[in-house]
């Protein structure tokens, strides 16, 4: 195991008790153990020099606050820069109705279970929901969006002899239309972001259906290449926002700072469990902390 | 017959920075950065890094493709053991495979395609459907089953799913049939109730067999970055683990994960997951692996 992000960070921020200001010189070790705290959290190795250049670029000249140590300085620079770069852009959806939001993301991902969660949570705000089931691929994918349908009494369009998605849009469009509903959300297939054929589905299927809103479903779990799959869908259809899923599990979730820095495009939902309920707006502080490992962060800025 | 992606093709080359092209700061750099975006790991990035330094302090002619030897050699080393071993089956019958993960790692699926592949190879299969939570998750393993023409144990949404391994395992030894594959619902490794159901799983499969299951394989999905480790490290203290599996290696992840949780765990990988078809699925080889990661061997 790696020394915790306590320890590592306490012994490196020991020179810098008692100098007047902040540069680049006295920080490098700090910033040294934030970059492999980055890292570690499965944080792009790009982002997370940027965000260290940042950092950097922010602290550098400030003269040490009488009331706190340094330490609790960089790190109160650091929670800042990296929950302001997690908020940025807001997590409301456009406000209009009817919205229409498209789906779409890697395999396994979240999306049919995320639509239901978000239909529901929708519902909630007096909007009349209806799901799309745009997945002819996966085995059962119609019935588990059925399914989910079902259980919260949300309507679902289906065409079990169709494999023509745009077509299956733009008929369930109709469909959702002529029932009065005004909140109408595509379920798409998981992709892998460099299957061209399937990605220009999408693409086609964006051009029928008008999407107010294409959300990326992306586990935070993700690795490196969540940088490549957000820039990859974001180029093609260009996505208005993402949702991570699977928070209730114990990934640091640094992919989340991937590909909000890579794509600019806002965080706007997450997932925190099975149940439909399990589902919230995104909150960039928890984020931050859980990056970090603020845990421990906060436990330093305690004894520093 | 059965036609095998290539492990090739589904990793491609680590950028250009292995090119015969002399080392220089940035090259070093470049290398540093292709072996974090590999999600090897903090640990196995500065080992393979610490190494091409050393040699490139010695000889400063080196070169990408020399670079990409050393690290090849150090991956080699890293996974050394982590092939399985080829007659994996312990010729009791059923052999109990039980496949085990987090949500959408590919358990399904990939009861499926092993289903299809011991069929393939002459074994009479059975597949269990113990998950009995998730929304049409009976009808996915179901029409699978169906599509590849596999026998299927399975119950009701809501049913428990240690009977429905039970009952398999009853209808796999009455039909005398060599493989039981279960699939089970995802879970995190981090909630603790999911995993209590998980080991009530085995000890009602130990009633019919005291030795089953005699393979907990957890299913890994490869885009996933250091967490797998420790989703690794909890299935292996509830569950026993005795081996992997690495999904979804056909996108761009080159699943360096693998290679952190058997750094720590030592557990061999007996297949990757390389498409959603029935054939997409490959017996593991480090020498594939490590030559595909350094694009080496070719
Ligand atoms: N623990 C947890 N599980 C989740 C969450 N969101 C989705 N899941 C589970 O993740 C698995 C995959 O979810 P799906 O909704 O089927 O994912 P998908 O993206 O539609 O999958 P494909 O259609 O196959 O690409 C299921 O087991 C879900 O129950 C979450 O926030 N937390
Ligand atoms: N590209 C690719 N997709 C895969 C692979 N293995 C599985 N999938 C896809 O990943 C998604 C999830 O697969 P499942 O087999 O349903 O995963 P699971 O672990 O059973 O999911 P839960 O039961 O919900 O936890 C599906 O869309 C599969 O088609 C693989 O090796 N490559
Ligand atoms: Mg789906
Ligand atoms: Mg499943």
């Amino acid at each position: 195991m790696l020394e915790s992000l306590t320890d590592r960070m306490t012994s490196a921020l020991r020179n810098l008790r008692g100098v007047g200001k902040l540069s680049e010189e006295n920080m490098a070790d700090a910033l040294k153990e934030v970059r492999t705290a980055l890292l570690s959290a499965d944080v792009h190795f790009k982002v997370a020099r940027q965000f260290v250049e940042d950092v950097k670029a922010a602290a550098t000249g400030q003269e040490v606050l009488k009331s706190v140590t340094p330490g609790q300085q960089i790190i109160k620079i650091i929670n800042d820069e990296l929950t302001k770069l997690l908020g940025e852009g807001s997590t409301a959806l456009k406000d209009k109705k009817p919205l229409r939001i498209m789906m779409v993301g890697l395999h396994g991902a979240g999306k049919t279970t995320t639509s239901a969660k978000l239909a529901k949570r929708m519902a909630k705000n007096g909007y009349l929901p209806a799901l799309i089931a745009c997945d002819v691929y996966r085995p059962a994918a119609i019935d588990q969006l059925e399914t989910l349908g079902q259980r919260e009494e949300i309507p679902v369009y289906t065409d079990r002899d169709s494999k023509d998605v745009p077509k299956i849009g733009r008929q369930g469009l109709e469909w959702a239309k002529a029932q009065g509903r005004d909140l109408i959300i595509f379920d798409t297939a998981g992709r892998l972001q460099i299957d061209e054929n399937l990605v220009q589905e999408i693409v086609k299927l964006k051009k029928e259906i008008q999407p107010d809103e294409i959300l990326l479903v992306a586990d935070s779990a993700l690795g490196q290449e969540a940088v490549n799959v957000a820039q990859h869908f974001h180029d093609a259809v260009q996505l208005t926002g993402i949702v991570l899923t699977k928070l209730d599990g114990d990934a640091r979730g640094g992919a989340a700072l991937s590909m909000k820095a890579i794509t600019n495009v806002p965080i706007k939902f997450m997932g925190t469990g099975e149940k439909i309920e399990e589902f919230d707006v995104f909150h960039p502080d928890r984020m931050a902390q859980r990056i970090l490992g603020m845990g421990d962060v906060v436990s330093l800025v305690e004894k520093a | 017959k059965r036609t095998t992606p290539t492990f090739y093709k589904a990793f491609g080359k680590v950028g250009g920075v292995f090119s015969g092209k002399k080392l220089d700061q940035g090259s070093l750099d470049d290398l540093e950065e292709a072996l974090y975006g590999a999600d090897f790991g903090v640990e196995t990035a500065t080992e393979i890094m610490d190494e091409i330094q050393a040699a490139y302090k010695k000889d400063k002619s080196l070169r990408g493709q020399d670079a990409a030897v050393i690290g090849a050699a150090v991956l080699r080393r890293v996974l050394d053991g982590a092939e399985p071993p080829e007659d994996f089956l312990t010729g009791v019958n059923p052999d109990v495979i039980c496949l085990i993960g987090v949500n959408g790692s590919g358990k399904t699926t990939t009861t499926a395609k092993l289903g299809w592949r011991f069929t393939d190879d002459g074994k009479g299969v059975t597949i269990g459907a113990c998950d009995t939570f998730r929304a049409a998750a009976n009808e996915q393993i179901k029409a699978w089953a169906e599509r590849l023409d596999l026998d299927l144990i399975s119950s009701h949404h809501g049913a428990d799913s240690a009977a429905v391994a039970f009952d398999a395992w009853q209808a796999a030894k009455s039909r005398n049939r060599e493989v039981l594959i279960l699939d089970t619902a995802g879970r995190l490794h981090t909630k603790g109730n999911l995993m209590e159901e998980l080991k009530k799983i085995r000890r009602v499969l130990q009633k019919n067999d005291p030795t089953a299951p005699h393979h907990s394989w957890l299913v890994v999905d490869g885009s996933i970055g250091s967490n797998s480790i420790e989703q690794a490290r909890k299935f292996h203290e509830s569950f026993g683990l005795t081996g992997l599996i690495i999904t979804k290696l056909d996108g761009t992840s080159r699943g360096g994960a693998l290679v952190g949780i058997y750094r720590e765990l030592k557990l061999p990988i007996y297949f990757v997951g390389l498409g959603e078809q029935k054939e997409d699925l490959q017996p593991f080889s480090v020498d594939n692996y490590v030559n595909a990661i350094f694009g080496l061997g070719e």
